[in-house]
């Protein structure tokens, strides 16, 4: 078994840096095999040592022996982020407590948090999955990574951190805030991956513009975006503001942190560690399971997992997955950018959209700032979405009927994109929030009234 | 004999303006002129300083979005039908006003009146060859 191994770094012909071949490039039907071993495994611990799971099967009249093939998981039930509530804050651990070495817990906004349990071995999983998606980015010892996610009980920062010492790069712990002091640091230990969420690193750039550091010239090289859904433009936006191949990650704090997937630098999906977490798309209403390109959510097995095993976890994230051999070389399927969240989703006027697909418009607009932010609003029983935008040296003149003739022009943009008619108000620049961490974009006035 | 006039995007808000003026005071800098454009979401403060070059970098250093846009000033006698011979000579020419506001000089009993037009320079020519006076920035330092 490779996990844990400090694999050395293998190259292929063509410069991709792939850290663990025998895993990330195994042949697919090997690959089968191995996840339905270690299936069999998770399904029997989860009913062996947690009540909740036996009762979930038990009502399905179902036994880990009926799982004989991986096709065979489609007939067990479902796991939901409201059962992880009811076990805070030891009640879901799939390992002896005495066994469990460090605790994640969510931070609770909507409810009870939920906790996630790491026993050593699970530690270093993580720092595995979290070596790969590094070295998908190209990471190697020569690399200062300059980790401003989060340290503590959000999983990013550890998690970065983790992956980062295996590989053996030199980590600046820096976590997040103090932003111009993480200009200075960045200069002075010539840093070379970026990893924050990407509207964190907008911020940078537009803190560096501010001081008269020149964001483009600082040595970042690549930067491992994620904790956030975001857009293809927002990408773009940050590739040209900080000159860095902006990359994304995928992970979630139920299933282990970060590291659950990371694209590579083809940018076309992001690779799904399979060996470690089982992917299933599902239409989010009935429950089916979808096809390869079919959009949906995304549900996750673990596979390695000891402290915190969960079988057919739902997401939330909609995405689809690809099996197709990715030019990197590597075998294990991709996901594509995470377009939103089901709860997130909007229906406006009975149109479905996603917030990042509004992003998207707004971000290849030339005037438009990227700062935004999404009014939710409900006016005479219907919902009702307004997009507020900074004002900017671009879209502010000294007449009304050109700052109006440029807020026609982004709803007119916004609605051949989207079908759907969305008012754009200019605000105050500088008066959306900047985020340290997850951007908030939509503010729902809709309850508090 | 262009003007610099500056103008500040505005939210709707409660304490911007007293704010602006505040951080203008503060510098030192003298507001000649000022008018409000506002619509149901925003307004624009249009705004003609002693200063202008000044005024501008300390509103941008404060986070305000600023722009300066070329204005004349010109005065007209402070009586009935001053204001309608200056108008009547655009008119004529064909050239558009966007906007305009007026104040009255601190000293003397003449109008000042801010226009904002698109051509601009030939409404210069037009309105010294009809003996309109137009102030220049000089002269709006020494109000």
């Amino acid at each position: 078994m490779g996990e844990g191994d400090v694999s050395p770094l293998n190259m292929f012909s063509g410069g991709t840096m792939i850290w663990n071949k025998e895993y990330e490039c195994m042949d697919r039907d090997n690959l089968k095999e191995l996840q339905l071993t270690r299936l069999k495994e998770v399904v029997r611990r989860v009913y062996e040592r947690l009540p909740f799971y036996r009762k979930k099967f038990t009502k399905n009249h179902l036994h880990p022996d009926a799982l004989k093939s991986l096709e065979d998981l489609r007939k067990f039930p479902f796991t939901r982020k409201p059962e992880l509530r009811e076990g805070y804050p030891f009640g879901l651990f799939t390992a002896p407590l005495e066994k469990i070495v460090e605790f994640h817990i969510s931070s609770g906004t909507t409810g009870k948090p939920v906790v996630n349990g790491y026993t050593r071995k699970d530690i270093q999983v993580w720092s595995e999955v979290m070596a790969r998606a590094l070295a998908c980015a190209g990471t190697t010892s020569k690399d200062v990574v300059h980790n401003a996610y989060g340290y503590g009980l959000f999983t990013g920062g550890l998690g970065v951190h983790y992956g980062a010492q295996l590989i053996g790069a030199k980590t600046v712990p820096i976590s997040g805030g103090q932003t111009r002091r993480q200009i200075m640091i960045m200069q002075d230990f010539k840093s070379t991956v970026l990893t924050c969420t990407p509207s964190y690193a907008l911020h940078i750039a537009e803190v560096a513009e501010e001081i008269g550091v020149n964001p483009r010239e600082l040595s970042l090289r690549v930067g491992i975006l994620g904790a956030e859904a975001w857009s293809e433009n927002m990408r773009k936006e940050v590739e040209v503001q900080l000159g860095i191949d902006a990359l994304d990650i995928y992970g979630l704090t139920e299933i282990i942190g970060p590291g659950v997937a990371q694209e590579c630098e083809a940018k076309e999906g992001m690779h799904i560690f399979e060996d470690h977490f089982l992917p299933e798309i599902i239409d989010p209403k009935t429950g089916k399971v979808l096809e390869e390109g079919e959009e949906g959510e995304l549900v996750l097995t673990t596979l390695t997992r000891e402290g915190t095993s969960l079988v057919r976890y739902r997401t939330g994230d909609i995405t689809q997955i690809n099996y197709q051999l990715c030019e990197c070389g590597r075998t294990i399927a991709r996901i594509s950018k995470i377009k939103g969240r089901v709860d997130d989703m909007l229906i406006i006027r009975g149109v479905n959209i996603f917030p990042s697909q509004i992003e998207n418009v707004l971000l290849q607009i030339e005037e438009a700032e990227p700062h935004y932010q999404l009014i939710l609003e409900r006016k005479r029983g219907l919902d009702e979405l307004t997009v507020e935008l900074e004002v900017s040296p671009n879209t502010f003149f000294d007449e009304v009927k050109r700052v109006e003739k440029i807020e026609a022009k982004i709803e007119k943009e916004i609605e051949d994109a989207l079908g759907l008619r969305i008012g754009v108000r200019l605000v105050e620049s500088r008066t959306i929030e900047r985020s340290m961490g997850k951007a908030k974009r939509i503010i729902d006035k809709r309850k508090s009234k | 004999m262009e003007v610099r006039q500056i103008s500040v995007f505005l939210e709707n808000k409660i304490g911007r303006l007293a704010e602006i003026t505040q951080v203008l005071g503060n510098k030192g800098i003298n507001i000649r002129a000022l008018a409000i454009a506002d619509t149901t979401e925003f307004g624009i403060l249009r705004m003609i300083v002693d200063k202008p070059e000044k005024a501008y970098e300390a509103l941008e250093e404060r986070g305000f979005t600023v722009s300066q846009t070329e204005v004349i000033v010109v005065e007209v006698r402070d009586k009935p039908g001053g204001l309608a011979g200056v108008m009547a000579i655009l008119g004529k020419a064909g050239i558009n006003v966007e906007y305009l506001y007026a104040f009255v000089a601190p000293k003397g009993s003449n109008a000042l009146v801010v226009l904002k037009i698109e051509k601009l320079k030939d409404a210069v020519g037009l309105l010294q060859a009809q003996k309109v006076k137009i102030l220049s920035s000089k002269d709006i330092g020494r109000l």
